[in-house]
């Protein structure tokens, strides 16, 4: 189930912030879908929308997927989209190996619903222009997403 | 090629969105994984699928493919056909098989995803 917690905005840009339930498969891709839309009113680049809602559905899912619960934050400024998502769930073992494409863990469960061919975190940073990731196990897993709004001022 | 030649190519029946067939389609990207159509599909696809789980039709949504086409008889339920209309996704299914499906599509001269840039 998906929540808005609070929404506001502010000369520094909009900033809005969702929360994801682990295992609700569901609903998994509501809060990326309510992004997308957010992204598309603000007049942003359809180009940009498109691979920010990519990397915002395949967090999602990762929450959804690995995780208990995770916080789903949304900023957006003239310059930028910036993703924070942190998950309070098993974490990631290996960062290297899990950013490898194909390479996964998913369940027979979440592989029927179309997920886990191990092309999630590869692509999130395909279509990110800054990526961070940090995981502890047993505790989590954070991202910190950042896409240009400019894309010829990439820094 | 429209929409509706699809559907006639494939005797498909339309699910929602009979007001979309006059739309061409110029390429289509076939899984059942939504992780793979997520990193290769393109906007304006058609995406052909036997997931028929309302996360189809959420995919369809972020990576903007024009239609949805079911493969296997298979059909969305209440709530992802809602969504589709929502949407403004067309859904159709066939009874084909998705390899049978595709290759009558690719014959017709309906190109990949990696073959239309």
């Amino acid at each position: 189930m998906m929540v808005k917690i609070q929404g506001n905005e502010k000369e520094s840009g909009l900033i809005e912030t969702f929360s994801i339930t682990g295992g609700d498969f569901h609903h998994a891709g509501q809060v990326s879908t309510q992004i997308k839309e957010i992204l598309k009113e603000l007049g942003i680049d359809p180009n940009i929308v498109r691979r920010a809602a990519i990397v915002a559905y395949e967090a999602e899912m990762n929450v959804v997927m690995y995780a208990q619960r995770g916080i789903f934050m949304l900023k957006v400024t003239p310059q930028q989209i910036k993703f924070f998502v942190q998950d309070e769930g098993q974490g990631i073992p290996d960062i290297e190996l899990a950013m490898q494409e194909g390479y996964s863990t998913a369940t027979p469960e979440m592989r029927e619903m179309g997920f886990g061919a191990g092309m999630g975190l590869p692509n999130i940073k395909k279509n990110s222009d800054i990526f961070e990731i940090s995981s502890e196990v047993g505790k989590g897993t954070c991202l910190n997403i950042t896409i240009f709004l400019d894309q010829g001022k990439k820094q | 090629m429209k929409l509706k030649e699809i559907k006639d190519l494939l005797q498909a029946e339309i699910i929602c969105g009979e007001d979309h067939l006059e739309e061409e389609i110029e390429m289509a990207c076939a899984s059942d994984l939504m992780s793979d159509v997520l990193a290769l599909g393109k906007p304006g696809m058609l995406l052909i699928t036997g997931l028929a789980n309302v996360q189809s039709v959420r995919t369809a949504n972020i990576i903007e493919a024009k239609a949805i086409l079911y493969v296997r008889g298979k059909k969305p339920d209440q709530e992802g056909i809602a969504l589709a209309a929502k949407q403004n996704i067309p859904l159709l299914t066939t009874n084909y098989l998705m390899y049978q499906a595709c290759g009558l599509l690719y014959q017709r001269g309906l190109k990949s995803v990696r073959d239309a840039e």
